[in-house]
This record gives structure tokens, C-alpha cells and sequence, in this order.
């Protein structure tokens, strides 16, 4: 997939990875579609795009709201055409500091996985259909460590994007031939506001730059599509 | 016919009416025997259009009910639409009061969202354009949060959004979904591919099937927009070539099909707006086949259909229909006028064992095959 001339759906876009993908996604030459739940720093990052000669849209939802999935999917395609690439970005800790999971509500643990694995799926399961009729596409769901590494306190983001990871291993599995394509990637430690949530005393100098890793992706994606 | 008051459990668990148009032959199926039903050689052809939320209530200048029915951006922050009264989709559109007379410049408030009447239609003064009061993603985030899908008065619970989705729709074009298509699961989808046959689409702006004005429904359907891929064009041209069926998925793809071949140009990619009424009597250019709902005489879908199986095969198909038990309307069974169905070496295959896909290979072309191939027992002629 050319990314010149593409349209781009990405999840979590206000801050962080999600955002410096945007970024490199409008530089590359993709309409990008934008999502994130507070209003002010998703303006932001959309006018950043836009000073910088770029097209993107910001729609604001929260990917765990059932409701709010084909209202972004919907308003996506009308903006910038059918979805070529997606990227599950957005996700949550859960309550921080992070806590055992003798100590995790149920109810947190729901609304980790809503957000994490259920909206995804929600959103894949829209526009895969669409890619896969158009013969190419491509889904990035971005991953953690924590869903190899038994990490204490990690118990409901790393359940979260565990599942994820082989939610990417079956999608792929029942798309082969289809043209679209499903990659799970784990971006690693990066200097962003959900790593200080987690981990408030990292040094960050030693965290990953979020654009660094963005440019990373983009070469990931280029490799499953060129 | 009894319409469907509620979706099937599963999408495709719905009955289909295989109806060749040569023999006056019917055979009752269940939905997911499609793709035995076809041969390599044939080409099926979808409306990606994803429904619109095209159901917005809103309030006139006095403070009157109104709903809005949204047709589709005619520019900018541009949109034509219709306007019915007060009242609820549990009331039929023709029981419903008009709404009160607007004019041009007449403010319409919605629920995070404003819009000014910019244009009356000659043909009715509930046809109209609206300006909306907000543009490009403002504008899709509000119609998506103040609006529904068009909702229908036999179905027993509203329809929330979802339902009303194909399992492949892209843009947001339809006014009411394309119900021909819901059916189609990925796994029917995959097993016609798999089959040899071939899938194609196009993206064409299905309007709405009632308003409850009587001028406008006398001339529905409205011109409507469509967008054909060049790989679709290449797509029929060369499932016509190698003498295959080009099968329309619903009548909204037939209407951008012939309505994009019956210009000047021809049929060649792209978009435009198509005012073609297709009805008994028209003869079609390039579809040969059309898988739809099972529509009624007196329905323009109904008339529609006449143009590729004589009326009298289909007014016994549906009377058939109706006495099987068959459900009508969006949610409701399907109807598949397949040209050659009788005689494909396919069709008698499954007859006898359903799950056994069929043999493929020199004889799967209706030209290859014999035409001594008898019916399934459910035939009736």
C-alpha cells in the first residue's frame, strides 16, 4: 500500500505514539482521520498537521463506547474515503497507580479490555470487511511487552493487550489471500504521558522517542504491503 | 407478504427464491446454498455504500416536530433531504402528518446542530436543501450523534446502526441500507470467491424507499449518486467476455449499472448521478441476474425486477414465496432471478446433498451444460 494518496483512521491520536503516527502518516502523504476523547489536545494535534500542509480530521470519541464505532468509522470514510490503513492505538491502564490484581476492580478490568480489545475488534471488524472487498488494507494493533511478560500490578493492560496480540494472530489467520494484512507491534518504552503514569520515576532519557518509533511502524508497514 | 419484524439470528439465516427467468422454474433455498449456485465464470457484483444515521429529529422555527431525512451532501455543507411531520417510525410514512409549511431561510435546530432551508424542490416543498450550520468533521460528528438510521413500522424494536450495515460497507452514501447485500456474510463471501466466481463493487447512494409525500413517492427513486471502480468496469467486461452472469446485489446496483451503461459514455469508471427508471419492458445492457429481497406487485422493486423475469414468472415466484412462509421487507428472505438457473449443472448438484460443494470445471458454464438437468424436488413451474 502507497501511503501517498491513502486514508488513515488512527485511535489515541491527541498525544504520545498516536500522535507522532499521524504526523509521520501526513507527512507520507495520507489523509488521516484522528481520534481521541478530549476535544483541546486532539485541535491540536489535527492544526499541527494542518499548519504543516497536511489533511487531517479530528473526531472525538472513546473507542470503548460501543456507540461511538460506527460514528467513527462512518465519519472517517465520508472524510477521507474508505479506510486503507488503521491503527488501534488508543488504550488504557486502567485506574494508576497500577494496582495487584487482588486489588483490581472487576469493573476496571471490564473497562481495560473495552477499551483495549473490544473497541479494536469493534473498529476492525468495520472497516476489514471494506478492505478486504477492495483486496488491500492494512490494521496495526499496537502491543506491549506486557502481553509476554507476567509484569505484577500490570494484570489488566497486559490481559488487555495479550488478547490483542492473538486477536492480530486469528484476523491474520482468517485473512490470508484477502489482501489485508494485521500487524501486532510492540513499540517498547517511549517517553510518553501513559509511561509517567505508569511509571512515574523512569528516567526519560532512557525512553524511546514516540516519533522514532513512528517511523518504525511506517517501515512496517511499508515491508507487509510493498 | 408477511414483512420480517426483526433481523435473523445469524445474517445469512434467511431463505432465498432461485427463480430462472427462461423456464418460469423457482426452487426454495436456504440463503447460504449462493455460492453453489454459481459458476466460475460469474461475476456478483455489492453496494459498498454504509447507511447513513439519515433519520435526524429536529425543530422548526415554531417549535414544531420535525423529521429529517437526509439523501445524501449535494456540496459543501450542502445536503438534500426530506421533511415529514410529527409522529414516530412506529407510524407508517403516509399516516404521518406533513410537517408545517418552511420556506426559504427557515431554521431547523437538531440536537447539537442547526441547518437553514436553502432550496424548495419543484416537486415538493418537503424535498429541500439544507445548509447545515457546521462543515466537514463537525458536521459528520453531530449527524452521527443527533441521527438514526430510517427506521421502519413493521420492524417490532428500532434498528440501532449496526444492523443496518453490510458486512463490507465503506462510505456512508445510503440513505436506507442496501438490504440486498446484508445477507452476505465474509464466509458466504469466501466460499464465492473460492468457488472461481468473482466479486465486485461499486458504491451507489440507495435512497429512501417511502416519505409519506405522495408527489414525491410517485416518482421514486430520486436520482441518486453512484461511483463505479475501474476495476469494477474491467471486472464486467470481462465476466461478460468470457459469457458469465454479471449479478447485481440489490436493485441499487443494477440502477448504477445500467444508469452509468444507458449514457452517452457507456459504462466506464467513475461517478455520476443516475435518473434511470428501470421497470418491465427495459431491456438491460449488462446485468443479467439480480439478487434482491422478495418484493411484491405494485412495488418499484417489484417493477424493477420485470425487467429481467417476465411478470407473470414473477408473480408466481412470489405467490410461491408467500406460501412458503416467506418474509418481505428489509429483514426479510431473498429472491435470486438467475439466468440460467435451471439449466447450471451446479444448482441440481446441491440439490441433493446442500453441503457438498458442487463439481467444478468444463461443465459448470451454462453453455456447457446439459440442459437435461432436472430441478430440485422443491421446484414448482
Amino acid at each position: 500500500m502507497l501511503l501517498q494518496d491513502s486514508s488513515s483512521l488512527i485511535t489515541g491520536a491527541s498525544r504520545g505514539l498516536g500522535r507522532a503516527l499521524a504526523e509521520s502518516l501526513a507527512r507520507a502523504g495520507s489523509r488521516v482521520v484522528m481520534v481521541a476523547r478530549e476535544r483541546g489536545p486532539l485541535d491540536d494535534a489535527v492544526a499541527t498537521i494542518r499548519a504543516a500542509g497536511g489533511t487531517a480530521h479530528g473526531i472525538a470519541a472513546d473507542v470503548g463506547d460501543k456507540q461511538a464505532i460506527h460514528r467513527i468509522t462512518g465519519a472517517a470514510a465520508a472524510l477521507v474515503g474508505p479506510i486503507d490503513l488503521l491503527v488501534n492505538n488508543a488504550s488504557t491502564l486502567g485506574p494508576t497507580p497500577l494496582r495487584l490484581l487482588l486489588d483490581t476492580e472487576c469493573e476496571d478490568l471490564e473497562r481495560v479490555l473495552a477499551v483495549n480489545l473490544v473497541g479494536p475488534f469493534r473498529l476492525s471488524k468495520v472497516v476489514a470487511g471494506s478492505m478486504a472487498l477492495r483486496g488491500a488494507g492494512v490494521i496495526v494493533n499496537i502491543s506491549s511487552d506486557a502481553a509476554v511478560e507476567a509484569y505484577p500490578t500490570w494484570g489488566a493492560y497486559g490481559v488487555s493487550k495479550a488478547a490483542l496480540a492473538q486477536l492480530s494472530n486469528i484476523w491474520n489467520a482468517e485473512l490470508d489471500g484477502s489482501g489485508v494484512r494485521v500487524l501486532s507491534i510492540d513499540p517498547g518504552e517511549m517517553n510518553t504521558r501513559m509511561h509517567v503514569d505508569a511509571i512515574p520515576d523512569t528516567d526519560p532519557s532512557t525512553l524511546a522517542d514516540p516519533r522514532d518509533v513512528a517511523a518504525r511502524i511506517l517501515d512496517a508497514i511499508a515491508g507487509v504491503t510493498s | 407478504m408477511t414483512p420480517a419484524t426483526r433481523p435473523p439470528p445469524s445474517r445469512d439465516a434467511i431463505r432465498l427464491l432461485v427463480v430462472d427467468p427462461r423456464s418460469g422454474a423457482v426452487a426454495d433455498r436456504r440463503f447460504d446454498a449462493l455460492p453453489q449456485l454459481l459458476v466460475p465464470a460469474d461475476l456478483l457484483v455489492v453496494n459498498d455504500a454504509a447507511t447513513l444515521p439519515a433519520s435526524l429529529p429536529a425543530r422548526g422555527p415554531g417549535g414544531d416536530a420535525v423529521e429529517v431525512r437526509l439523501l445524501g451532501p449535494t456540496a459543501g455543507d450542502r445536503w438534500r433531504a426530506v421533511l415529514l411531520g410529527a409522529g414516530s417510525w412506529r407510524q407508517r410514512t403516509e399516516d404521518r402528518p406533513p410537517p408545517p409549511p418552511l420556506a426559504v431561510g427557515a431554521r431547523l435546530a437538531f440536537d447539537g446542530l442547526g441547518a437553514s432551508i436553502a432550496a424548495l424542490s419543484p416537486l415538493s416543498p418537503h424535498l429541500v436543501e439544507l445548509a447545515f450550520d457546521r462543515a466537514r468533521e463537525a458536521l459528520w460528528s453531530a449527524i452521527y450523534a443527533a441521527g438514526a438510521p430510517v427506521q421502519y413500522a413493521h420492524v417490532d424494536a428500532a434498528l440501532p446502526l449496526w444492523e443496518v450495515q453490510t458486512a463490507y460497507a465503506g462510505r456512508p452514501w445510503a440513505a436506507e441500507m442496501p438490504s440486498a447485500g446484508r445477507p452476505l456474510t465474509w464466509e458466504l463471501l469466501g466460499a464465492i470467491r473460492a468457488r472461481g466466481a468473482a466479486v465486485a463493487w461499486l458504491t451507489h447512494a440507495a435512497g429512501l424507499s417511502a416519505t409519506g409525500d405522495p408527489d414525491i413517492d410517485a416518482v421514486l427513486p430520486l436520482p441518486e449518486r453512484y461511483d463505479i471502480p475501474a476495476r469494477t468496469v474491467a471486472a464486467i467486461e470481462a465476466a461478460r467476455a468470457r459469457g458469465g452472469r454479471i449479478i447485481a446485489v440489490g436493485t441499487t446496483v443494477v440502477r448504477a449499472v445500467e444508469g452509468a451503461a444507458a449514457t452517452t459514455r457507456g459504462l466506464v469508471p467513475g461517478s455520476g448521478e443516475t435518473d434511470l427508471v428501470i421497470g418491465p419492458g427495459f431491456c438491460p445492457r449488462m446485468v443479467s441476474s439480480v439478487l434482491s429481497g422478495v418484493h411484491v406487485p405494485g412495488e418499484s422493486h417489484f417493477e424493477l425486477l420485470a425487467a429481467f423475469a417476465p411478470r407473470r414468472t414473477l408473480r408466481a415466484a412470489v405467490g410461491r414465496a408467500a406460501a412458503l412462509g416467506y418474509r418481505g421487507h428489509e429483514l426479510g428472505d431473498a429472491m435470486l432471478i438467475l439466468d440460467g438457473a435451471a439449466e447450471t449443472h451446479s444448482w441440481t448438484s446441491s440439490s441433493a446433498t446442500a453441503s457438498r460443494p458442487a463439481p467444478t470445471g468444463a461443465n459448470t458454464t451454462r453453455s456447457t451444460t446439459p440442459a437435461s438437468t432436472s430441478l430440485p424436488p422443491t421446484i414448482s413451474t
